[in-house]
């Protein structure tokens, strides 16, 4: 009989989840970056009027803030990767890491302002 | 005089690749670049984006001014810069979506497909560096 390891190599899955969910929102703001181009040659480029009237549009707030959320996400699993590779000692990359989450709930916290702050 | 009179070559050990002086294969750069045009946006991408976004929305005046501040020359290189990072972050992923389904994948197009997302992205960044200045 083969005795059985009691843990697997990459038993943890979080390298396929990560690679799925690099793909799956690259593939969502690629989307909206189509979108953007779209509209904008659409229009023949855009002055603040029509700028203004397309993001009142609930629907064009909403798939903003899709992309926006799908950047952040994927800003994560890809500085995260960056940080595990490059920094060794693990408090350093601990604090660096807690840094990029602030930087990121930051970020969104922005986003939600310019998207629903009525500015 | 046989293979056994010689000397055996002994090489020193560990070896220490020194990664500054290897002459880096093209998957390679294209790859490494992935790497530093995504922290490019993350760093700065993003937090010009939201502020772009911001001004161009609040009134006319910042929407001009905002039109007014991409005809700054230092600022013009931060948005080229910024162009480059985005145009070579999106090719070089659609070269890794192309190859997760299993094309390309042997050598000569690998190598291939790098130096097209290499020179693509910079094209389109020539093209947007004309249409910026």
């Amino acid at each position: 009989m083969v005795n059985e390891p009691d843990v697997f190599a990459g038993s943890a899955h979080y390298g396929w989840r990560d690679w799925l969910s690099q793909r799956v929102t690259a593939a969502i703001m690629l989307l909206y970056t189509l979108l953007i181009l779209a509209v904008v040659l659409w229009h023949g480029g855009v002055d603040h009027d029509a700028w203004k009237a397309l993001f009142a549009h609930g629907a064009f707030k909403l798939a903003s803030f899709l992309f926006m959320m799908a950047l952040l996400f994927h800003a994560w699993v890809g500085v995260r990767n960056i940080a595990m590779d490059y920094i060794k000692p693990t408090g350093v990359r601990l604090a660096f890491q807690v840094a990029v989450i602030c930087v990121l709930i930051a970020y969104a916290g922005w986003t939600i302002q310019v998207l629903w702050g009525g500015a | 005089m046989s293979a056994l009179d010689r000397p055996p070559v002994v090489k020193p050990r560990p070896v220490y690749l020194n990664l500054l002086a290897i002459r880096q294969p093209l998957p390679a750069i294209v790859s490494i670049l992935h790497r530093i045009s995504g922290a490019l946006l993350f760093l700065i991408g993003i937090p010009v984006l939201l502020w772009g976004v911001q001004r161009s929305l609040a009134s006319p005046e910042t929407f001009a001014q905002w039109k007014g501040a991409v005809a700054n020359p230092l600022a013009k290189l931060v948005l080229l810069a910024l162009a480059w990072a985005f145009l070579h972050h999106l090719l070089a992923g659609l070269r890794h979506l192309v190859m997760d389904l299993h094309i390309g994948l042997d050598l000569a197009s690998a190598r291939r497909s790098a130096a097209i997302a290499l020179v693509l992205g910079l094209l389109l960044t020539a093209i947007v560096a004309v249409r910026l200045w």
